[in-house]
């Protein structure tokens, strides 16, 4: 029947469409587990490390490290983590909105802004970026990131940060909430705030360094680095399949409808169509 | 009641102990240390070895760390620990081959750089197996 063809192949196609967002959401349901145990076993030891190193930024330390010592800024780091995929609804355009805000912000203070990115996503937005420099990149680091893959970016920051080209730096990533919910997060790493404390952490006091001060806090601390850029990017990673999965079925559910009210529109066509030919034949077989 | 310190046992890939203890030890830099409740701030690096937590007289967990950081406040213990597993859960085989794998390398190298990594390697599987046998001595 020559009646409403366009319509059925216009389900038809969405039919396939909507098949493939729905085995995508498969898909990012079952690397979402993953990626969250991942992020689960290495949450204590970051939260630890994050804790020794507010210890320490109270400590009267006779040493003082150029990480713990606030200074004059003129120049900010950012790491941005995103993730290397699209399809993941807002999740990466929501972060760069929010990294955007805080850039117009710097630039009315005359603040000047260094990106290493992480992902491609993040790579390909700032690097076109006006308001900041790109000066570091990694990309494709798969669903299983290793701590190797990012020490580069992170000694290009660090470097510069010891060498007084940046001030101060920030990392950017999203952070998870639940699987529904992720929050996109811009915060200071270096130099290392002193929150507030117990109140007996507040007299004065200094710890017992082996081997020294210098040695064990240039490590703990640099370590510390790693260690929270490493918790942001497997975070980030477990929000992206956790938002890709919202936003797959979304899409599933979407087609869904919209193939129900093809199939509406074309039933009635078709209808139409058998009437017509109903009451064509009738009023032929009255005039005979 | 004996006085108490809260241990916290971290590696990069889980939690392995987080509660009271009456002491801990531990190989740090300069030597092994015994850390007991209300002890001064201290944060040295850890060598490969084992770290005991004894929670009190009868009831002690031994693991092998491969090195790290250790931070200690008057109330709390932190241990960073690089890797770390549960004496008992520590493979005997695989140290031992891993032993065996490290010496035979030492013993035919001579580039420095190989060197080191298979002697840090070498002394990791001595301290896992010491580690177990200590563990096995006692009765665990």
């Amino acid at each position: 029947m020559a009646v409403g063809k366009e319509i059925r192949t216009k389900i038809a196609s969405i039919k396939n469409t909507q098949k493939i967002t729905r085995a995508m959401e498969m898909v990012a349901a079952s690397k979402m587990r993953k990626t969250q145990s991942r992020m689960l076993a290495t949450r204590p030891y970051s939260k630890k490390i994050g804790q020794i190193i507010r210890h320490l930024a109270h400590a009267n330390a006779e040493y003082k490290h150029p990480y713990l010592v606030e200074r004059e800024t003129k120049r900010i780091g950012v790491i941005v983590v995103s993730s290397d995929r699209g399809l993941c609804g807002g999740l990466n355009s929501n972060l760069f909105r929010l990294i955007v805000k805080q850039f117009k912000q710097w630039d009315e203070q005359s603040l000047e802004v260094d990106v290493c990115t992480i992902g491609n996503k993040a790579t390909s937005f700032f690097g076109v970026l006006k308001k900041c420099t790109l000066v570091g990149q990694v990309t494709k680091l798969g669903d299983t990131p290793h701590l190797r893959d990012i020490i580069g970016v992170i000694k290009i920051m660090l470097e510069a940060y010891e060498a007084g080209k940046i001030d101060a730096l920030y990392l950017a990533s999203n952070g998870f909430v639940n699987t529904m919910t992720q929050e996109p997060t811009l915060e200071q790493v270096l130099p290392v705030v002193a929150d507030e404390l117990e109140p007996e952490l507040k007299k004065h006091w200094d710890y017992l360094y082996e081997p020294d001060a210098k040695e064990v806090l240039d490590e703990l601390l640099v370590r510390y680095i790693e260690s929270i850029v490493y918790q942001g990017l497997v975070e980030n990673n477990a929000c992206e399949q956790a938002a890709r999965m919202v936003a797959m079925k979304s899409a599933s559910d979407n087609a869904g409808n919209l193939i129900k009210e093809l199939q509406l529109v074309y039933n009635k066509a078709r209808q139409a169509a058998i009437t017509q030919e109903i009451s064509e034949i009738v009023a032929g077989a009255a005039a005979v | 009641m004996t006085m108490t310190v809260h241990v916290d046992i971290v590696s990069a890939e889980s939690q392995l102990f987080s509660g009271l203890a009456e002491m801990v030890f531990a190989h740090a830099e300069l030597g092994e240390v015994g850390i007991a409740p209300r002890h001064a701030p201290f944060i040295s690096k850890l060598r490969p070895g084992e770290v005991r937590v004894k929670v009190n007289d009868t009831e002690s967990y031994p693991f092998f760390v491969s090195g790290g950081i250790i931070e200690v406040q008057p109330h709390t213990v932190t241990i960073l620990a690089d890797t770390a597993i549960r004496a008992k859960d520590i493979d005997e085989a695989a140290a031992l081959e891993a032993k065996l794998r490290a010496e035979e390398f030492l013993a035919n190298t001579s580039n420095k750089m190989d060197y080191a990594s298979a002697q840090a390697e070498l002394l990791n599987a001595i301290m896992q197996l010491r580690t177990l046998e200590r563990h096995r001595r006692r009765g665990g």
